[in-house]
C-alpha cells in the first residue's frame, strides 16, 4: 500500500527535470528529450489518478498521449533536420535570427 | 416720427467698393479700379450732402435702427445709427476731403504697382470711419476705431516689402491696441455700471448724476481710460510714436488717416462723450493738461526735423493737442471747428508735400530742396495757403479755430493759453522754415542727385533733371482744399458754428464764456497770437532765407540739447528698453523657451521618448534565444500556479 | 511491504536517470538515460495494474520513438555540445521558477490527495476493457489521433526531404 502521494511526487520531481534540463541544455536533441521525460512524468500522474479514483479513462488517457508525443517526436525531428540543413549547428544558442 | 434716412448706406457704400476693388481688382484695369473707387466715395459724400440738405426738418438727435445684434439678459445692444450736428459736421469732413483725396490718389498712385489693393484699402478705411461717425453706442463706435486701425496698418504697410515700412505698421496697430485696451475697459465699466452701450441711455442715465468732484471715481476712471483710447488712436502723450513712423506710407495714406480723419477720432470720441467727461472734471483736467503738453511737445520736435513729411507728422501731432486742450476745457465746439479747419489746411498740406515729393522724383529731404517756386507754381500757392492757414494769420482757417481755443483756454486757466501761444510761435516758426526751405533759394537737388539717388517712397523716379509739376487730377483737389482753408474758418465768424452745434454740447459753456472774456481782453489775445504768429514767419525768415548759415551754428551751440531735439528725444529708444525689450525677453525666455519649449513640446516630445524607453526595455525580452523564453514561461507558469493556490485557497 | 520496495527502487532508477540525462554531455547518453527511465516507468506502471499501459510504453516509447530519436542524433553526427553562453533568464529565472511551480503543485496535490493509498495492482487495465473504452467512449479521439498520425507522418516527409534541385536551363 503505496500514498498516492508517493507516486505524485515522482512524477513531479520527473517534470522538473524535464524542465530544468530544457532550460539548461543547449542541444537542441537533448532539448527535445527533455520534453519526452516531461511526457513520461505527466504519464505516470494521469496513471496514478486513474488507480486511485478507479477509473480507466486515466489510462486510456496516457494512451492517447503516447500517441501524440510520437507524432510530435516525428514532426519535431523533422524540423531538426531542416534547421541542421540551412544552420549547420544543433547549438540552440546559435538559431536566434528571430529577435528584435 | 420722421422716415428713415438710410443712414446705413453711408457706411455700406465705400465698403461695396472695397470688395470689389479688393476681390476682382486685380483682373480689372487701373481705369476700371479708379471708376468704382470714386464712385463708392462719391456715392457716400452725395448722401452726406443729401443728410445734410434734409438735415433742418429732421428731428434731433436722429437714430435709426437697424437691427439687433446683442441679446444677453438684459444687456442689448444693436446696430444703430446716431445723426445729429457733431455727426453731420464730421460725416461731411470726412466725406468731402476723403473723396477729394481719393481723386488726388488716382494721380498720385498711378504708375505703383498694386493699384486696386490701394483703393481697395482706401475705401475700406472710408467704411470703418463712417461707422465709427455714424455709430449710434459705443460698441459700434469701437468697430470702426479697431477698424480705422486695421486700415491705417495695412496703409501705412502698403509697401510691405519695405522693412522700415512693415514695422511702422505694426507699430501702429500695436500702440493703438495700446489705447484701445484702455477703451475697452471704459466700455466694461459703463456696461456694468449702466448696463447699456447705447449713447442716448447712457448719457441719460450719466446726466442724472451728481458730478464727480472729489478723487477719482466711477466717471473719472471711465474719463480717463477713454482719454487713454484716445491717446492711442489721436497720437497724445504717451501713445503718439507711431505716427511719425506712419509716414511710410504713401502720401496721400498720411493725409486722409493721419491729418484729416482716423486721427480725430480720438476728438470726436471725446467730444461724443462730453456727457461723461462733464461730470468727471478732474478727468477732463487731464485731458486738457495732456492735450496742451502734447501740442508744445510735439512742436519744438518739429523744429529740428529734416524730412517734409515728418515735420507735417509732428504737426499733426501737435494740432491734435490743440483739439484735446479745447476739450479739455470743455470747449468741444472749438475743439470740433478746429478739427475741421485742421482737416482742410494739413490735409492740404500733406497732399502739397506729396507733389512736391512727386516733383523732385521721391526726394523727402528738405535740404535737397529749395527754390522749387519757379518749377511748380501751383503746388506752392496752394501750399502757401495752407501754411499761413496753420500758422493762424487771419482771415485764414486756422486763425478763427485756433483762436477760438485759446481764448477759451484763457478763461479756464491762463497757463494753458500761454503754451498754446508759445505753440503757436513754434507751429508759425517750423511751418515757415519748411515752406522757405522748400519754395525758396536755391534748388540744391541737382548736387545731392549727383552723388546719390535716394528715392524715400516708393517712386523711384531718381534724377530726372528739373522738378515738373504735377498733373491736374493732383492738383485740382490742391485747389479745393486751398479755397477751404481760405473760407472754411469764416463759418465761425461770431460764434456761428458754435450755435450750430450748441443744441450737442449745451448752452452751458457758451454763456460762461460771453460773461468771462470782455472785448478788450479778447482783442489783446487775438493781436498776441497773430504777433506770435508773425514773428515765427520772421524768425524762420531770417534763419533759413537770409542768413542760411545761421541755423547750424546755433545747433552746434546748443550742441547737447540739440541733439536731443534731432532725435526726438529719444522716446522710440525709452520705449523700446522699458517696454519692448524686457516684453521681448519675457516672452522669448519665458513663454517661447519655458512654455512652448518645456512643456508643450516637452509633453509631447517626452510621451513618446518614454514610449520609446518602455518598448525599448520590453523587447529586450525577444532575444531570439529559445531558451530564454522557456524561462519565462517557467516564470509565468509558477506565478500563475501560485496565483490560482492563493485564489483557491481564500 | 513489496509494493513500496519494488515502488522506491525503480523509482529511484527513474530519478538516477532523469538525473543522469540532465548530466550527461554527448546527446546519445541522454537518448539512452532516457531509455532507462522509460523503462523503470514501465516497471511502476506495472505496480498500479496497469498492463496494456505498460507494455505500450515499452514498445511505441521505448522502442520507437527512442530509436528514431537515436537514429537521427547519429544522423546528424550532433557531437558533444559545446558550452555556448546562453541567456541569463534560462538559469537565473527558470529554474527557481520551475522548482517553485513544481514545489506548489506537489503540495496542492499532496494535500488533496490526503493519505489515499493504492494497493499493488490496483486498477487492472486489460488490453480487453482498455479496447472497449477506446472503441466506444473514446472512438473520436481515436479517430482524430490516427488523423493527426497520418499528418505527422506526412508532415515529417515534406520537411526532411531534401530539396529539389533547380533545372538551370529552365525556360520562364
Amino acid at each position: 500500500m503505496v500514498p498516492v502521494s508517493y507516486y505524485l511526487i515522482l512524477s513531479g520531481i520527473l517534470f522538473s527535470c524535464g524542465v530544468i534540463g530544457f532550460l539548461i541544455k543547449r542541444n537542441i536533441i537533448t532539448i527535445f528529450i527533455c520534453i519526452e521525460l516531461m511526457l513520461n512524468g505527466v504519464n505516470l500522474s494521469f496513471v496514478a489518478f486513474a488507480a486511485q479514483w478507479q477509473h480507466l479513462s486515466g489510462q486510456v488517457f496516457v494512451f492517447f498521449v503516447m500517441v501524440v508525443a510520437a507524432a510530435e517526436a516525428t514532426v519535431g525531428l523533422a524540423i531538426i533536420i531542416a534547421v541542421f540543413r540551412t544552420r549547420e549547428t544543433l547549438n540552440v544558442d546559435h538559431v536566434n535570427l528571430l529577435k528584435l | 416720427m420722421t422716415p428713415s434716412l438710410h443712414l446705413w448706406l453711408i457706411p455700406i457704400l465705400p465698403l461695396i467698393g472695397a470688395a470689389i476693388n479688393g476681390f476682382f481688382g486685380r483682373r480689372l484695369s487701373r481705369q476700371t479700379v479708379c471708376a468704382v473707387a470714386l464712385t463708392f466715395c462719391g456715392a457716400a459724400f452725395l448722401m452726406g450732402l443729401y443728410v445734410a440738405a434734409r438735415f433742418s426738418s429732421l428731428e434731433l438727435p436722429h437714430a435709426e435702427y437697424l437691427g439687433h445684434w446683442i441679446r444677453s439678459g438684459n444687456f442689448m445692444v444693436n446696430f444703430e445709427f446716431y445723426l445729429d450736428q457733431l455727426t453731420l459736421v464730421m460725416l461731411l469732413v470726412v466725406t468731402g476731403v476723403g473723396f477729394l483725396i481719393h481723386i488726388y490718389s488716382v494721380g498720385y498712385m498711378w504708375e505703383e504697382g498694386g493699384f486696386y489693393r490701394f483703393f481697395s484699402y482706401l475705401n475700406l478705411f472710408m467704411f470703418f470711419m463712417l461707422t465709427l461717425v455714424l455709430a449710434g453706442n459705443y460698441l459700434q463706435m469701437f468697430i470702426g476705431w479697431e477698424g480705422v486701425g486695421l486700415a491705417s496698418y495695412l496703409l501705412i504697410g502698403f509697401w510691405f516689402t519695405k522693412d522700415s515700412a512693415a514695422s511702422a505698421g505694426k507699430k501702429a496697430f500695436i500702440v493703438n491696441r495700446i489705447g484701445d485696451f484702455g477703451f475697452l475697459i471704459a466700455l466694461f465699466l459703463l456696461i456694468k455700471h449702466f448696463g447699456s452701450l447705447n449713447f442716448s441711455q447712457v448719457f441719460s442715465s450719466i446726466a442724472q448724476q451728481p458730478a464727480e468732484t472729489a478723487g477719482v471715481g466711477l466717471l473719472t476712471s471711465i474719463g480717463l481710460l477713454l482719454m487713454v483710447g484716445a491717446a492711442g488712436k489721436s497720437a497724445q502723450i504717451p501713445l503718439y510714436v507711431w505716427l511719425p513712423d506712419a509716414m511710410e506710407g504713401p502720401t496721400p495714406v498720411s493725409a486722409l488717416i493721419h491729418a484729416a480723419t482716423m486721427v480725430t477720432a480720438g476728438v470726436y470720441m471725446v467730444a461724443r462723450s462730453h456727457v461723461i467727461f462733464e461730470h468727471a472734471p478732474n478727468a477732463l483736467t487731464v485731458v486738457a493738461i495732456i492735450g496742451t503738453l502734447t501740442a508744445l511737445f510735439a512742436a519744438t520736435i518739429g523744429i529740428a526735423q529734416t524730412d517734409i513729411k515728418k515735420v507735417l507728422a509732428y504737426s499733426t501731432v501737435s494740432q491734435l493737442g490743440y483739439m484735446f486742450m479745447a476739450c479739455g476745457v470743455a470747449a468741444y465746439s472749438a475743439g470740433i471747428f478746429h478739427l475741421m479747419t485742421h482737416a482742410f489746411f494739413k490735409g492740404l498740406l500733406f497732399l502739397a508735400a506729396g507733389s512736391v515729393i512727386h516733383a523732385v522724383g521721391g526726394e523727402q529731404d528738405m535740404r535737397k530742396m529749395g527754390g522749387l517756386r519757379q518749377y511748380i507754381p501751383w503746388t506752392f500757392m496752394t501750399m502757401t495757403a495752407a501754411t499761413f492757414a496753420i500758422a493762424g494769420f487771419p482771415p485764414f482757417a486756422g486763425f478763427f479755430s485756433k483762436d477760438e481755443i485759446l481764448a477759451r483756454a484763457y478763461e479756464a486757466n491762463p497757463a494753458y493759453w500761454f503754451i498754446g501761444v508759445t505753440t503757436a510761435f513754434i507751429t508759425s516758426f517750423y511751418m515757415f522754415r519748411l515752406w522757405f526751405m522748400t519754395f525758396f533759394g536755391d534748388y540744391r537737388g541737382r548736387e545731392a542727385a549727383q552723388h546719390s539717388h535716394a528715392p524715400a517712397h516708393g517712386h523711384g523716379h531718381g534724377g530726372h533733371g528739373d522738378p515738373h509739376e504735377s498733373p491736374m487730377i493732383m492738383l485740382v483737389p490742391l485747389m479745393i482744399l486751398a479755397v477751404l482753408s481760405v473760407i472754411g474758418g469764416w463759418v465761425g465768424i461770431g460764434g456761428r458754428f458754435e450755435h450750430f452745434l450748441s443744441p450737442v454740447f449745451g448752452e452751458g459753456a457758451t454763456a460762461v464764456a460771453t460773461e468771462a472774456l470782455s472785448r478788450s481782453t479778447e482783442i489783446t489775445l487775438i493781436v498776441i497770437s497773430v504777433a506770435a504768429a508773425v514773428l515765427g514767419f520772421y524768425l524762420a525768415y531770417v534763419l533759413y532765407l537770409k542768413r542760411p548759415e545761421l541755423p547750424q551754428k546755433i545747433a552746434d551751440s546748443l550742441g547737447g540739447l540739440y541733439q536731443a531735439v534731432v532725435n526726438k528725444y529719444y522716446v522710440d529708444e525709452i520705449y523700446a528698453d522699458l517696454f519692448v525689450k524686457p516684453l521681448v525677453d519675457g516672452s522669448t525666455r519665458i513663454l517661447w523657451h519655458g512654455v512652448d519649449q518645456g512643456v508643450i513640446d516637452a509633453a509631447i516630445n517626452d510621451t513618446a521618448d518614454g514610449a520609446r524607453h518602455v518598448s525599448d526595455s520590453a523587447r529586450q525580452m525577444q532575444s531570439g534565444n529559445v531558451r530564454s523564453y522557456a524561462g519565462w514561461v517557467a516564470v509565468g507558469g509558477a506565478v500563475i500556479i501560485a496565483y490560482m493556490i492563493w485564489m483557491g485557497v481564500r | 511491504m513489496l509494493h513500496l520496495v519494488l515502488f522506491l527502487v525503480f523509482g529511484a532508477i527513474c530519478v538516477a536517470g532523469a538525473i543522469n540525462l540532465l548530466v550527461q554531455s554527448h546527446p546519445i547518453s541522454s537518448a539512452l538515460s532516457l531509455v532507462v527511465v522509460m523503462a523503470s516507468l514501465a516497471v511502476e506502471y506495472l505496480l498500479l495494474g496497469a498492463e496494456f499501459v505498460a507494455a505500450v510504453q515499452v514498445i511505441v516509447y521505448a522502442g520507437a520513438v527512442m530509436v528514431l530519436f537515436v537514429f537521427v542524433i547519429m544522423l546528424l553526427n550532433a557531437g558533444v555540445e559545446e558550452r555556448t553562453k546562453g541567456s541569463q533568464v534560462a538559469l537565473v529565472l527558470g529554474i527557481p521558477g520551475v522548482l517553485a511551480g513544481g514545489l506548489l503543485v506537489a503540495w496542492v496535490l499532496i494535500e488533496r490527495t490526503g493519505t489515499a493509498t493504492v494497493g499493488l495492482g490496483a486498477l487492472p487495465g486489460f488490453p480487453k476493457t482498455i479496447g472497449n473504452l477506446l472503441f466506444h467512449d473514446f472512438l473520436l479521439p481515436f479517430e482524430l489521433t490516427s488523423v493527426l498520425v497520418l499528418i505527422a507522418i506526412m508532415g515529417a516527409v515534406v520537411l526532411a526531404s531534401r530539396p529539389e534541385p533547380k533545372n538551370p536551363e529552365k525556360e520562364s
